[in-house]
């Protein structure tokens, strides 16, 4: 077990090097120096400029750049924004626990919907279930959350006013976690609409294939109850490859954030993102982009621990 | 020589015969057809202008003159939706030949050769596919600038990873086949073996996830478009059409203005998520996207 874990971690560390290469090229490619940005006024006396470019160490090779870059990451400095001139952490650390809320909250909706449709679909294929819970599906995986969203909010905000279309908390109310979750409805379930319907599909096909299998012919033969038969033997065997999907579903729920918090102002990373873009906030941009790469290095290890303790061949291989 | 021809005309007997007999494929193939074909020539049969400002219809609901009404800058709806299809089913292909053009040598170089090769580019596949491509796509369009060749671009290249992934499993598969080796035995070059055996055999999976990568493109290019940082206006797509809709009194007072967009939009996409599903029970391959 704790082999598995160390290999799955020699797999993270490249990741992570990876992306802070990527991005922090990108940023040094973009358009605008840092100097420009923080001078705004183009009269500044060259003396001053040349003497910030020495203390930001943008005279030196852009390698000597990128490992400083590093060095100030592992240390907690992510630089300071453009736009506000407030540290880059100080900013980024206040919107990862709203993004986190909504995204883990979205998961476990997808996963509680999705699973049992899918499983009901697999046991009773082509019945009116089956059809139903599959249009759905298929609805669900071709409809862009921001269509959802504008769906949603005209519905439940605007005509039938029950769930706020904005924000976390009534601005005036103190903040209550009875009035955080009544925020939370809308994006939560718009963020969920696509995966429940690729994974109504994923769990479907894979509890469908397991039910061919002998043991359940089995199961029943001996006489386990119905129930007992579907969530304990066919589920259990069927949800690796149900598992993996979610683990590829973490990376569009991140991209899916994105789109959701900008449409319901929600203070999360996503919105934080379109608003340091459209401004050019790099450091920034390059912060939100750091802190998401962890999280989802984090998320994918411990979709693999769950994935091992599933499947003990996955442990004991090599 | 023509009987191989023969047995070939068979298989594709087979495979046409099952693709019809899945009923939503054949009316999503006919649906897709006859969209592509309006986008392409209702401009000129209908002379539509999507750029240009009637003064006396500021977001406007429909009437004769408008017969899907007018935006908030008083430009044709219908003829921003036929031109927003141009937009978005053009990003939508395009970005996915793309990531098969990166995506196929990529593979073959890691499946077929192995070595460092193989290390270098699935690690490669590994990392892109676990990052959220959607924050790549922002950064990289925020550099490059938010056209529409570049988000179709960004789009296209960040796709590579399925396709590099089909090719090279189907190449681990294929290279220690007998009639590989007995090929390079009578001295068949590496490009005649690729071509001959490896592409071919990876081919059905590969037209399956073309058109599921399709979707997912148009989706990305109309959910970037809608937040503002993709096709930049006076240029429509269905995403950017929807982007007005974030102002609440467009949202509830002029459906016109967002609903047929995004209905047609998600149409579009179901469409060729059947399509997909349709050839893969075609080409009765066992594979799920």
């Amino acid at each position: 077990m704790g082999k598995y874990v160390l290999r799955r971690l020699m797999v993270a560390i490249p990741t992570f090097i990876g992306i802070t290469v990527l991005v922090f090229f990108l940023a040094y490619l973009a358009p605008g120096s840092p100097l420009e940005m923080l001078f705004m006024d183009s009269n500044a006396d060259a003396q001053v400029m040349a003497d910030m470019e020495a203390r930001l160490g943008l005279d030196q090779p852009v390698y000597v750049q990128y490992f400083r870059w590093v060095g100030q990451l592992f240390q907690g400095n992510l630089g300071t924004s453009y736009r506000t001139g407030l540290p880059v952490w100080d900013m980024v650390g206040e919107r990862i626990g709203p993004t986190l809320l909504i995204t883990l909250a979205s998961l476990f909706l997808s996963v509680l919907i999705a699973i049992p449709l899918g499983v009901m679909s697999a046991y009773k294929p082509y019945s009116g279930w089956d059809y139903f819970s599959s249009g759905l599906s298929f609805i669900g995986a071709a409809t862009p959350n921001f269509f959802a969203g504008l769906v949603f909010i005209y519905l439940f905000s605007v005509k039938i006013n029950i769930f706020p279309s904005s924000g976390m908390y009534d601005s005036a109310g103190a903040h209550t976690f009875a009035d955080l979750v009544h925020h939370m409805v809308l994006p939560t379930f718009v963020l969920s609409i696509q995966q429940i319907g690729s994974l109504i599909r994923q769990t479907r096909g894979s509890v469908l294939e397991v039910l061919q299998d002998d043991y359940i012919r089995t199961a029943r033969a001996k006489g386990c109850l119905e129930s007992r038969v579907l969530f304990r033997h066919a589920l259990r065997n069927a949800l690796s490859p149900v598992i993996t999907r979610i683990g590829t579903m973490i990376p569009f729920l991140v991209g899916g954030a994105v789109v959701t918090e900008q449409l319901f102002s929600w203070p999360g990373l996503g919105s934080l993102m379109v608003l340091s873009i459209n401004s050019r906030d790099y450091p920034v941009i390059m912060g939100i982009t750091v802190v998401i790469a962890v999280a989802v290095l984090i998320g994918n290890l411990i979709i693999d621990l769950i994935y091992s303790v599933l499947d003990p061949r996955i442990r004991f291989s090599k | 020589m023509k009987k191989e021809k023969g047995i070939r005309g068979s298989y594709l007997q087979d495979v046409k015969e099952r693709f019809f007999h899945h009923k939503l494929a054949v009316f999503a193939l006919f649906f897709l057809a006859v969209e592509i074909l309006a986008v392409i020539f209702l401009p000129m049969i209908l002379s539509l202008d999507p750029y240009s400002i009637d003064v006396m219809a500021f977001g406007r609901g429909p009437s004769d003159k408008h017969l899907m009404g007018t935006d908030d800058v008083g430009r044709d709806m219908f003829a921003r939706i036929v031109y927003g299809g141009r937009v978005s089913l053009t990003v939508g292909i395009i970005s996915a030949i793309i990531s098969l053009i990166v995506g196929i040598p990529l593979g073959l170089l890691a499946g077929y050769f192995r070595g460092k090769w193989e290390i270098i580019v699935m690690r490669l596949a590994d990392i892109f596919m676990s990052f959220p491509s959607m924050i790549l796509i922002l950064v990289l369009a925020s550099v490059l600038g938010q056209s529409i060749v570049t988000i179709t671009v960004v789009i296209g290249v960040l796709g590579w990873p399925e396709f590099a992934r089909l090719i090279y499993a189907s190449t681990l598969s294929v290279r220690e086949k007998e009639y590989v080796e007995s090929a390079k035995a009578i001295g068949t070059k590496t490009r005649g073996i690729i071509v001959r055996y490896i592409v071919p055999n990876a081919s059905a999976p590969v037209i399956i996830a073309f058109t599921f990568r399709t979707a997912q493109a148009i989706i990305t290019e109309s959910s970037l478009s809608f937040l503002g940082l993709g096709v930049q206006p006076p240029a429509a797509s269905w995403g950017n059409i929807l982007y007005y809709a974030q102002s609440i009194s467009v949202l509830a007072n002029k459906p016109w203005m967002w609903v047929p967009a995004g209905i047609i939009l998600i149409i579009t996409v179901l469409c060729i998520n059947f399509l997909g599903d349709g050839i893969r029970d075609a080409l009765d391959t066992k594979m799920s996207v």
